[in-house]
């Protein structure tokens, strides 16, 4: 183990290192618990309002959401549609950054012990931020995982995944159509929370513009390869209906941009959560 | 270290520090796939016969080294204009799209995508898929489609879509996010035609392979008219830098030769407007490239600002980060007025009206320090049709 820099450090570091000993992280739980299929739910960080982070992580825990995607927002996000660009665009207007967000999750345990919390963003903003930073901080914040979806594979392994593992924060990597199933199988290997089954061809919020059974039989073949980690399929999951077709396949599913809709324009962004939850649930 | 060759990134596409492939992973098959065949294919003997043909039938290419002699007169030192401006479409950014055009047919691909600025590499993208009769769609920002207004019309006359792109600040960095997102939803029939050393590895490479034949020629020209193949001083403009790199390469390992990068500094480095990148950067992540951005301390990508649509882009190259870390390459800044008086100069002395972009290289003459004896070679990476209203608008700088 690598010598800790300060005190904090030390119990933050201890902690994960125990954690890591005899207890496992919040999203092996979570699956490791599962009597029924799992949503995970995205939204953007500071959206639609600076302060609306909390209340709405909040809003969606309570009305039955499994997993959280916090978003990071970041200026130019290459993998995403035009929904959650915009609400990147506003949270950065908003005036949220990695500070303010590590402030407003300080908490966040209190309130919500158990539902495994994830942020998701690009690698710029982290790098800049500091690698090592940026796990003490999460992790002493109480996240469990995070996804980067433009960190390479090699470059993660070369250089992130001691820091990861040190601060017991699970990394998850994506997988698409066209993935090949060696790299599928490496993926695997390197993972030890969820698989992220991107639905199809095309960045988040996109419709399903495959031909009838074309997305299907994908989600069969990864089915097939009988992998060691659970599968949650998003990009483009919006509502109950696609959130139960995408269920029969794997675990459970994703849902970002529909709910980040949801939340456009209205007054009361928790109460909106809490809705769209819902709807999709029950 | 010095190292022995700068020309060759390592087999992950780094150049030092810069380089590397940050893309998610919808791209990795795309990426993967080029970056497993594109030197196998550039070094096959089929292509290179296809490539040097219409190089020579179609672009026009060898473009005369010109002595400048007026212009040598003024500035006291020997001047050379590399001719890329009489390249067919107008600009050096031919030679690269010719090359992938024909990378992309033995791929298969039957799509063509490219992101553009000034909108020579739409229009040289738009041409070779004319050409080859393959779809062509070229994005390109909202502002910089009415900057450039004759150029959205000469691509769709050759046939291609152009679509605008409207976030951020509407130019090149904005046009180059939708062709990767493009990229992203179609990944099967699509090759990305990418305009400059940008972008994932082995797009910087590929890139400058493909644009290396300036300097290969401008070689065997300097031997023929000074005597030597090696100058004093190679000036190039550099936007995302894949005119430089085409200029600078195969004088990167002469250590005798000065490379000059020039970048544009808008109203002033320290004005907040400004696409100074070299200067104004610090090391991060750009279309899935390690290299030097401008950004925020929240690591946040900033909008450049360059009057020249070509040259308004937050990052560079790799290699010319590199080049810049290593101290291979100087360095200059120019700003818009002073890029606007170099268009007037060189449209008097020497009868070339050059585009705006290749104006701020022509600016740096001033600033080099070259002596009588001195051979300068200046890429002249194009002509300034396309920039005729700019030119009008500011008559009153150009005086
Ligand atoms: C004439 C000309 N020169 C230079 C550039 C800048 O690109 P690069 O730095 O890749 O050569 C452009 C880009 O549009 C251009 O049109």
């Amino acid at each position: 183990m690598r010598k800790p820099r300060n005190l904090r450090a030390l119990g933050v570091t201890l902690r994960a290192y125990c954690g890591n000993l005899i207890m496992n992280n919040r999203i092996q739980q979570a699956f490791q618990k599962q009597d029924k299929k799992l949503l995970n739910v995205y939204f953007t960080a500071g959206y639609p309002r600076l302060h609306d982070t909390v209340p709405v992580l909040k809003a969606l825990t309570a009305a039955g959401a499994d997993l959280i995607e916090i978003g990071m927002p970041f200026s130019d996000p290459l993998a995403d549609g035009p929904v959650i660009q915009q609400s990147s665009t506003v949270a950065l207007q908003n005036g949220m950054n990695m500070r303010v967000l590590f402030t407003q999750l300080k908490d966040i345990r209190n309130e919500v012990p158990e539902t495994p919390i994830l942020l998701m963003g690009y690698l710029n903003p982290v790098m800049q931020f500091g690698v090592e930073n940026f796990c003490r901080e999460a992790a002493a914040a109480g996240v469990d995982g995070v996804i980067l979806p433009d960190l390479p594979l090699d470059d993660y392994v070369d250089e992130y995944q001691e820091i990861f593992r040190r601060y017991n924060l699970k990394p998850v990597f994506l997988i698409t159509p066209q993935t090949a199933p060696a790299r599928i199988r490496r993926i695997d290997e390197l993972t030890d929370s969820f698989l992220y089954l991107v639905s199809g061809p095309g960045t988040t919020g996109g419709a399903n513009t495959q031909a009838e059974g074309v997305q299907d039989a994908y989600f069969q073949r990864i089915e097939d390869m009988q992998l060691r980690n659970p599968r949650l399929i998003g990009f483009g999951i919006a509502d109950k209906a696609s959130f139960q077709h995408a269920c029969q396949y794997a675990e459970g599913a994703i849902i970002g941009s529909a709910l980040i809709k949801a939340l456009d324009g209205v007054d009361d962004a928790p109460a909106a959560a809490s809705r769209f939850v819902s709807s999709v649930l029950n | 270290m010095t190292p022995t060759t700068y020309k060759e990134p390592t087999a992950r596409g780094y150049y030092g520090q810069f380089g590397g492939a940050f893309i998610p992973e919808m791209l990795y098959p795309n990426v993967e796939e080029l970056r497993d065949n594109y030197l196998t294919i550039l070094a096959d003997p089929e292509f290179q016969r296809e490539y040097q043909q219409l190089l020579r039938d179609f672009v026009g290419r060898p473009t005369p080294l010109f002595e400048a002699k007026r212009l040598s007169k003024k500035y006291n030192t020997r001047i050379f204009l590399k001719r890329e401006d009489l390249c067919h479409t107008g600009a050096h950014k031919v030679n690269n799209t010719v090359g992938q055009i024909l990378l992309a047919q033995r791929l298969g691909k039957t799509r063509i995508i490219a992101e553009t600025g000034a909108g020579q590499h739409g229009v040289a993208t738009a041409t070779v898929c004319a050409l080859m009769g393959m779809e062509c769609i070229v994005y390109m920002g909202s502002v910089d489609m009415e900057r450039q207004r004759p150029n959205v019309e000469r691509m769709r006359l050759l046939g291609a879509e152009v679509r605008p792109a409207t976030s951020g600040s509407q130019t090149l960095k904005d046009a180059t996010n939708e062709a990767i997102r493009d990229w992203i939803s179609n990944p099967v029939d699509t090759h990305y035609i990418i305009g400059s050393v940008v972008g994932p590895h082995p797009y910087p490479d590929l890139v400058a392979r493909l644009q290396s034949i300036i300097s290969e020629e401008m070689r065997k020209q300097l031997l023929e008219k000074t005597g030597s193949e090696l100058p004093q001083y190679v000036v190039a403009c550099v936007g995302g830098g894949s005119n430089a790199a085409g200029a600078f390469y195969h004088f990167l390992d002469e250590p005798s030769v000065q490379l000059i990068a020039v970048e544009a500094a808008g109203h002033g480095i320290t004005s907040g407007h400004s696409a100074a990148t070299s200067v104004l950067g610090k090391p991060g992540i750009i279309h899935g490239s390690r290299t030097l951005l401008m950004q925020d301390e929240d690591g946040q990508i900033t909008e450049p600002y360059s009057l020249s649509a070509g040259l308004d882009y937050p990052g560079i190259g790799p290699l010319h980060a590199y080049l810049a870390a290593e101290g291979r390459a100087r360095f200059i800044s120019i700003e818009d007025e002073t890029a606007l008086r170099a268009v007037a100069e060189c449209s008097r002395l020497e009868g070339i009206i050059p585009a705006l972009e290749t104006a701020h290289a022509l600016a740096a003459l001033g600033e080099l320090g070259a002596g009588p004896n001195d051979v300068v070679v200046i890429n002249l990476s194009g002509r300034g049709d396309k920039d005729l209203e700019t030119y009008m608008k500011y008559a009153d700088s150009i005086k």
